[in-house]
């Protein structure tokens, strides 16, 4: 039986000011929820307040005893000249590089600097994805990728570990129709 | 000075602070060009300066001033919420025109302050020996314990926030790190030296290497073969040690311009993907 992750109640979150809210959603293990909503609509806010990095005006989020948690962040800045490479980014999530879909590999001895927008944003969908984290935060994770990468992230969606979850936010309606167990829509 | 100098007693421990001082700046460089943080070696290593000469009038020790004026400018830099390259050139401006300024109000200041500047590796002791060696080794004892972290917190921003993990002990750990190296080496090697220090071996190492550890290992080898180099020929042709130091990092960290090594990097790019 599932159980409640986590439960956000009453939420208005924002940075200087309130940005998105009052917000109200519970997400259950085996779940994947997805948040939709027009540009500026608070999305990304929401998944920042959830980690603590946007400031939670009023109401409450409650996480369930020992939650992990990973997040993928929108349009992630590729860094100039790091010597780093794939796999090395990949295992700081705490995700194993064997763990890595087969049309990753080639990207796990790639070092960061000879790396695309598209594949340093796909490294760093599946560094979350293959996270051992239970809740995974995503946010646009379609942004910049090919059909391939897509079919990826979808297989790997698909046989979600039940005690694990994700909220994920897109403003591709198609994607999330396919992938979520429930959407819900924000700032309508 | 002449050759047969590179191997007198008197030189041994300034030519070993500088030995020592090289791999903590080398290694403390690529935490900070990894952070993107590199321009706050300069700052820090300027304000260093000002705390040194204005310690003189005070009867303190230049080192305990060049500490206090680091930590300072540390702790202001940790309780700002957001802190880029343009807080780090505020340092610089303060710290550059500082010890000019405190500079021109003491004896001998002018002197002082150059020597400050450019270094004065020559007139390094026992003292100073000690303390490159004591940071190196806690530099090398952390940094399983700092790297990982630390790039945790560079490439997923909020994790350790998401999963309550505290930031402050690492990031407090790291600053005074950078802070004693900078401090150690502006009185030591000088501002500027160490500022290059800090700069160049990262900046043609991470172009040379691939992998982090590959990077770190070709970033402490380019700053030992640029200082012993430098330290050699200030010797033997009888120049000043900081600008030469200097000049060496600066030709080693072009290297990353010539063509040569460009096809290097083009193979290894190619070995890579093919793995």
């Amino acid at each position: 039986m599932s159980y409640t992750l986590l439960e956000i109640a009453s939420m208005i979150a924002g940075y200087a000011r309130p940005v998105v809210g009052p917000i109200s959603l519970g997400l259950r293990a085996g779940e994947i929820l997805g948040l939709g909503g027009p540009n500026g609509a608070g999305k990304s806010t929401i998944l920042r307040a959830i980690t603590g990095r946007a400031h939670v005006f009023s109401g409450r989020i409650v996480r369930s005893d020992g939650l992990t948690i990973s997040h993928q962040w929108q349009r992630p800045e590729l860094p100039p000249e790091l010597a780093l490479l794939g796999r090395e980014l990949f295992s700081l999530t705490g995700a194993r590089p064997g763990d890595a879909p087969a049309m990753m590999k080639p990207l796990l001895t790639m070092p960061l600097r000879h790396m695309s927008g598209g594949q340093y944003q796909l490294l760093h969908t599946f560094a979350c994805m293959c996270s051992p984290c239970r809740l995974v935060l995503m946010d646009e994770p379609t942004n910049n990728l090919d059909g391939r990468a897509l079919d990826a992230l979808s297989a790997l969606l698909k046989k979600l570990d039940p005690g694990r979850a994700v909220l994920l936010v897109s403003h591709e309606k198609a994607f999330l129709e396919k992938h979520c167990t429930r959407i819900v829509e924000v700032g309508s | 000075m002449s050759d047969w100098l590179l191997f007198d007693p008197m030189f041994r421990i300034p030519f070993l602070t500088g030995l020592v001082l090289t791999l903590a700046l080398s290694l403390t460089g690529a935490l900070l060009r990894m952070r993107e943080e590199w321009l706050a070696a300069l700052g820090l290593s300027q304000i260093a300066a000002v705390g040194a000469i204005a310690a003189c009038p005070l009867g303190l020790p230049a080192l305990t001033g060049a500490f206090g004026a680091a930590g300072l400018a540390t702790a202001l830099r940790t309780l700002l919420p957001r802190v880029d390259n343009s807080h780090h050139a505020l340092l610089i401006l303060v710290g550059w025109s500082g010890t000019l300024i405190v500079g021109s109000y003491i004896d001998h200041g002018a002197t002082i302050g150059e020597s400050l500047l450019r270094g004065q590796l020559y007139f390094t002791r026992g003292a100073h020996l000690a303390g490159a060696a004591t940071l190196l080794a806690l530099l090398l004892s952390l940094f399983p314990w700092l790297s990982p972290r630390l790039l945790t917190a560079r490439f997923f921003p909020d994790h350790h926030q998401a999963n309550r993990v505290p930031t402050w002990p690492y990031r407090t750990v790291f600053a005074l790190l950078a802070m004693a190296a900078t401090v150690l080496g502006t009185v030591s090697i000088g501002a500027f030296p160490t500022f290059a220090m800090l700069f160049a071996p990262s900046w043609a190492g991470f172009v040379l290497a691939n992998g982090w550890r590959r990077s770190l290992v070709v970033s402490c080898a380019i700053g030992l073969v640029a200082y012993t180099a430098a330290f050699a020929l200030a010797m033997i042709v009888d120049l000043p040690f900081g600008p030469v130091l200097v000049a060496m990092l600066a030709m080693v960290g072009g290297l990353r311009f010539l063509p040569g090594i460009s096809s290097i990097i083009a193979t290894t790019k190619w070995s890579q993907s093919r793995e």
